[in-house]
Formats: C-alpha cells, structure tokens, sequence
C-alpha cells in the first residue's frame, strides 16, 4: 500500500476492511466452493455502494474518487480484497466502467453503466487478444474464442477486442447474443470464476463499438495496464497479510522449549520475505501511480510489476507454508485460499515472462 | 537520539523557490560542471582530486549541501531541490565519490552528533571539497561484531592515545579524516565503553595500506594506529556513549548505500543503475543475442530488479522520513541491494559468456568488467554490514522476533572470550 494516503483513502481503507471482514471475510470463500456465480451478489452490491465499482468513472456519469486519481483509490480496495481472497469481480467491472467513461456513447452509457455501478450488472473484460472481425456494411461479425475471461459467466455485457480492417475496435456485446457461447472453466481459485467466451459469427451492430471504430489499440493497452495494476495490489494485499499470519504463528508455536520465531533459520528467512513484502508493495505502488499519471514508462513499469510480484508472491507464500509446517498443506488451514488466488493472479493478464519480454523489448526493440 | 532522519528546515518563505534554483542552476551549469565521461570511471589519484574541484566548483556556484542546515555552510533546502538538481544535471560530470561515504554517512553523522564546534570546522570543509572522510569501524578480529571493537584510546589528559588496527575502510588512502570507533572503558559491558572519534588520518602514527581484493582494484584499506594523539574536543557525541552515535552512523550508512540519503546528490557511481542496464543492452548486441528468448529474459530481469529497486529506495525513504517506518528499515533496502548486485552479476557472467572471461589485452570491453566485476560481487553482500547481519537486524529490531543468544551480553569486555584467546 501507498505509504503516502490522504485522510480520505486512509478512511477509505478503514471503511473497505471492516466491511470485507464483517460481510465477506476468509471463510466466506469456502462456502463459495461450489457456487456457479463466485460471489455473493448482495455483498457485491453493498461494496458498490462504498465505491467499489464507481472510482474511474467521471462524476458526469456519475462516479468519483477521493484523492482525484481513481485509481489510486481503487487499488486499495484491491489490496484489501486480498487480504481475505474476497470473491467479487473488481477487475472486470473496473476495466469495463473505465471503458465506457471514457469512451462510451451517451446510449451506451445510459444503457449499461447505471447497472454496473449500482452493482446489480456484471461487465466482463475479454482481454487483449482480439477475436477477428469483418465488416458487414456498418455491423461487425465476430469469430473466435477468448479466455480464460473472469466473471464472463456472470456478464450482463462484454468487453471485446476486435480486429478488423487492419485495425482495432472495442465492442460491447451483450450476453447471450446468437453464436455467443460462454462456457465456465474449472480452476484453482475456490471462489473466482473463469470462463471460454467464443464468437460463431456474432453479429453486432455499428453502435456497440466503444470509442474510435479501428483505433482502440491503445485503449486496449490502457485496459491491461488497468487490470494489472488492480491485480497486483491485490496480490500485495494477500502476501502482506499471509507474511503477517506467518509472523504471529511463528511467535506462537513452540518448539524444543523455545518459540519458532527465536530460531536464526526462520528469522532470516522471514527477513527475506520482509524484503520481498516491501519490493512488492514499492513496484505496487510504482505501478499505480505511473498508470494513474499516464506517464511516458507506464506500460514498461506495470509490467516490470507484474513480472515482479507473480512469481515472488506465489513463492513467498509456499516458504510460509513450509514455516506453518504440516498444518500449512492442509485443507482447514487458510494459506492455500491465498495461494490459490496469487496462483492465478501470477497467470492470469499475462505470465511474468509475457511481462518481461515487454520490458525486453522496450530495451532491445520487438523480438523478431 | 531519535531513529529518524533530522534535516532542520526553514520558514517556506524564507528559501529560494524550486523554479529559481532550477533556472540558475540551468544557467550555471554548462560552464562550470564538464560533461560525464563516457565509459567507466576508476577512482584513481587523479579522479580523486579532479572531484575535489568538481565539489569546489559546486561550492562556489552556490550548489553545494542542497539539504544541509544553513548554519554550517549548506542551502537548507528540501528533497525537491535535490530532485531537481538530479534531473538537471544528470548529463554532467559530478563528484560521484563524494557521497559514499563522505557525504552520505560521516556528514550526516556530524550534522546528528558533532558539537557545534565540530560542525563550523569540518562540514563547509567537506561541502568544498577540501576535507574527504572515512569510517574505521570494522577490525580484523571481526567485521560483524561491530561493538567487539579491540582498538583502544586511553585518556591521558586533554588527549586519548589511540592504539590498534581497523580494516575495510573503502578509499582511506586518499582521505583526510575519519571517525573511529574506539573502546575507552574495558570494566564495562562491550556497548558502554566505546567512544567515537574524529581522527585526522595523513599523520605520524597512523600508517594506511592498500588491499587488493579478487577483482583487482585497491580501494579497501587497513590502518594501523600507534600511540596516535586525539584532541579530547575530537570525541563525537559521549565518552563511553560512540556505540549510539555508530548506530546513527549505520542508519546513514544502510540509507546512503540504498541511494536515500538527504545529503547525496546525482548517483552514487557513474557505473550505477541506468549505465548498468546499457552495458547489459550493448553486451547482447554486441553478442548477437537481440532475439535470443532467454537473453531477453535475463536482460528484463536485471532492468525489472533496477526499477523495484528504485520504488523500494523511495518506499523505504518515505516510511523513515514519516516515521511509519523506524532506521532499521534502511537494512531492507541494504539487503535488496546486496542481493540485486549479485543477481545482476549473476546475469552478466550468463551475458557475456566467453566475453567474460577472455577478451583482447588491452580493451576495456563490457564483458572483460562485467567478467570480473562477478569475482568480487560479495563485497556487496559484505561491506556496511554482511546480509546476515541485516536478516537479524529486520528480524529482530524491525519485526521484533527474540534476538540471538549473546555470550558477551552484561559482561564488563575485559572478561569476554575472543578469537584466539583474550
């Protein structure tokens, strides 16, 4: 988390952790095991009403953040849905309001952003490879396959990137479109729900193109950076509070008459996590800010983020399961609902690899 | 004494507006600082004494000690200054090698401990470039243990005698004065009987040597003192109390180090951060591996570990300077440091390959230093404290886990056992 926070984000944060503890804390995912949608909707809808959904969007369209950079504010919401692997689909919601703020037609907004922020609708965010499209007089007929998208099952609308004409577009489509198939995927967080979305020749009108028809390709970018930001201050939120657990456990147990925490071995390996924990939290916040200031290395920075936190969150979570010991690897214990989620944040949006080959090639020019 | 970083401030209205202090900067420079040299500098005699006059040059521009207190010769600006000086000058030749550890670590210290005295007589000396300054705090008896500290100062009068050995003093030889951790009472448990002292180093008595470690260079020095005379007004902070003032010293130390000090400007090197990553870029072209995946990959990791690198350094510096975080956090970014030099070593010696190892005699090639910078890459993980002592410093003083078993702890120093013998 930003060590710099205005009074209001610092309330803000406050407000979002009692009400995640109280509503939707750790165990709240269990139960949610088997559950089609993921997430408590009504829970969802009340986070909205806190401003979960509202902070990227204008004030015109009836939105507003506290400290003048959304998202800013928004990712320490993100932050504290990690601290209890909270289900709700920030991201998607997020990226999609974002979009149509910005961009959106005044029908386009009238339509579909009421819903989205009042949390009542879901948005889906199809990601950056884009289906392939071909004009057919002033409609776009879509075919491919994107995936894994998050909440896709659970989307009213859908975001997609198009490619058409030798360009890019941005599309709104709407769920349950003839040649839509949505089909949920299995996966590793108990409660965050994955799906394969794909287009047999969806057919959608000229007006669901979101933003400047062929030219979104630096829209879609924006919506990356966006996502991975979110996503890498929830993966902070989670390792700062599974470091913390660790830390408490440590002091707690008892071993050879002397407690875990006083052992040299485990000490230094805790004082490694805490660097990990802090570098984490510094290219967190790096990336936010850069992203938020829409400055000239966002996307370099943001990806340097992403390559960071994904691998070294999941193994900083492993090296406190091994420090829990036995009861580390076990169902009831909580360390694997956070690992899980910080396994799929680490893939998802983009591998660490996928991320450091952008910041290659902005030193060494495009792989050929 | 208090953790956090004390930089004394003045009525807003009463300095000079970041704007103005830009603009004269800007007109000042171009005739005054020459531009940074290309390739690697080598602290040599000659570089030593050219920084001397790039530092007076500073002085009588009237941009020397952007953040130090007006009283002693300094500007009593604010880190915005410093941040606009840094961007205006980044493409000029600046004393790099002033600010570890001179500026950084032993002018703080004074501005935190020194008299007042102490403070009108060395502090514009150093801002002119006259006085360089050292620490002598590690012996050869142990470089961890600080507070083990052998070398003695007995009071005779208005004076210590000082006698014993300190090593690893990086660049003594071309110094002019020192601070020097010396026990002064041996009836006393080892951290109460330390006292810390200004020591004139170019005197009878004191006799420097160069070590020359595995990558060839000579900077690291030992001493050697014998019935050396110290003034008893050169004594910083207490008598018996230099182990306080040597934390303070640490703290500047670790913050100096990671590159968040308030009193240093530009890098810490010209071989730092960006010039690093070029040397890197210009290694895989030069070895033709610009579409080699695994090349790449190795090369946006060195970049990636510089830019978290930075967000920590300025993380950890806010946190210290707003008291969220307490002066052992600096040992966060000292730790991320070490291990970042010697992943990035790591990298190149993967890099350059053959290049590294072999390359043709006389040619300063990248490989050829990246090769032999690898050699002594745990110097990082060594000097201004081992990474050891950094893990038990953030478990201990940061995280409050139990501290370490010590066999010397309440035990005057004359009865504790030490290496070969008493």
């Amino acid at each position: 988390m930003d060590l710099e926070l205005t009074e209001e984000q610092t309330f803000f944060v406050e407000t979002t952790r009692r009400f995640l503890e109280a509503e939707s804390g750790i165990a709240a995912v269990r139960d949610l095991e088997h559950d089609p949608v993921g997430y408590d909707p009504k829970v969802w809808a009340r986070g909205a009403e806190l401003g979960w959904t509202t902070l990227l969007v204008s004030e015109a369209d009836g939105g507003g953040s506290f400290s003048g950079h959304g998202l800013l504010d928004l990712v320490l919401v993100a932050e504290e849905m990690g601290r209890v692997v909270s289900p709700g689909p920030l991201v998607p919601v997020n990226v999609v309001a974002d979009a149509l703020s910005r961009l959106g037609s005044p029908e386009q907004k009238a339509e579909v952003l009421p819903g989205l922020l009042s949390g009542e609708r879901v948005g889906a965010w199809c990601g950056t490879r884009p289906v392939s499209g071909r004009a057919d007089g002033d409609d776009l007929v879509l075919s491919g396959t994107c995936g894994p998208v998050e909440a896709g099952g659970q989307a009213d609308h859908l975001l997609v990137a198009v490619e058409h004409d030798g360009g890019c577009s941005q599309v709104l489509v709407p769920a349950g479109m003839t040649g839509l198939k949505v089909t949920q995927l299995s996966g590793v967080d108990l409660a965050r729900r994955f799906a394969d979305v794909r287009f047999d020749d969806v057919v959608v009108p000229g007006d669901a193109v979101v933003g400047p028809r062929g030219e979104a390709a630096v829209e879609v970018e924006h919506a990356l950076r966006v996502a991975c930001t979110l996503q890498c201050a929830e993966s902070t939120g989670i390792i700062d509070k599974v470091f913390a657990l660790t830390l408490e456990y440590l002091g707690d147990r008892y071993s050879f008459g002397r407690p875990l925490s006083s052992y040299q071995a485990l000490k230094h390996r805790v004082a490694d996590d805490k660097v990990t924990l802090e570098a984490c939290h510094a290219i967190a916040t790096a990336a936010a800010r850069a992203v938020a200031d829409d400055a000239p290395d966002a996307g370099e920075v943001v990806s340097a983020a992403k390559a960071w936190i994904g691998p070294r969150a999941t193994e900083m979570i492993q090296d406190c399961v091994q420090l829990h010991g036995g009861i580390g690897v076990t169902w009831e214990h909580d360390l694997h609902l956070y690992l899980r989620r910080a396994t799929v944040n680490r893939a998802t949006h983009g591998t660490p690899e996928f991320h450091a080959e952008r910041v290659a090639a902005t030193k060494l020019g495009a792989s050929a | 004494m208090s953790n956090d970083t004390t930089v004394d401030t003045v009525a807003p209205d009463d300095i000079e507006s970041v704007d103005a202090f830009r603009a004269r900067l800007r007109a000042w420079l171009p005739d005054n600082l020459p531009p940074i040299p290309d390739g690697a500098v080598e602290r040599t005699d000659e570089r030593w004494e050219h920084e001397r006059v790039l530092q007076r040059r500073l002085w009588d521009g009237g941009f020397a000690g952007i953040r130090v207190p007006r009283a002693y010769g300094g500007l009593g600006l604010t880190a915005e200054h410093t941040r606009v000086f840094n961007e205006e000058t980044a493409a000029y030749d600046l004393p790099f090698s002033l600010n570890v550890p001179t500026l950084g670590i032993l002018l703080a210290t004074l501005v935190d401990a020194g008299t007042h005295e102490q403070k009108l007589r060395h502090i514009p000396a150093i801002l002119k470039g006259e006085e360089l300054w050292v620490q002598f705090l590690s012996e050869p008896s142990g470089g961890s243990d600080l507070a083990g500290c052998l070398t003695r100062a007995d009071r005779d009068g208005d004076l210590f005698m000082l006698n014993g050995s300190k090593i690893w003093s990086s660049g003594a030889y071309s110094a002019d004065y020192a601070m020097c951790l010396a026990r002064t009472n041996w009836d006393v448990p080892k951290h109460r009987g330390l006292t810390m002292f200004i020591v004139k180093i170019h005197q009878p008595g004191v006799t420097v040597e160069q070590i020359r470690q595995t990558d060839g260079s000579t900077e690291f020095c030992q001493e050697f003192f014998d019935d050396v005379p110290i003034p008893v007004g050169d004594v910083v902070g207490e008598i018996d109390d230099g182990w306080s003032v040597a934390n303070r010293l640490l703290v500047h130390e670790r913050m100096a180090v990671g590159g968040g000090s308030p009193y240093t400007v530009g890098r810490n090197s010209k071989q730092e951060v960006g010039d690093e990553g070029a040397e890197l870029i210009g290694l895989v072209r030069s070895r033709g591996l610009t579409h080699d995946s695994h090349a790449r990959q190795l090369l946006a990791e060195a970049s990636v570990r510089t830019m978290v690198g930075k967000a920590l350094v300025e993380r950890i510096t806010t946190g210290m300077t707003t008291g969220a975080m307490p002066g052992s956090a600096g040992s966060l970014m000292k730790l991320y440091g070490a291990e970042a030099v010697i992943r990035r070593a790591e990298i190149g010696v993967e890099l350059a390959g053959e290049d590294g190892v072999t390359w043709p005699t006389g040619s300063e090639t990248a490989g050829a230093r990246l090769g032999q910078y690898s050699l002594g890459r745990q110097g990082a993980a060594l000097g201004g404290g081992s990474n050891e002592i950094q893990r038990n410093i953030i478990s201990e003083r940061l995280l409050g886990m139990p501290r370490e078993a010590a066999a010397d702890r309440d035990i005057p120093y004359r009865d504790v056992r030490r290496t070969g013998g008493r």
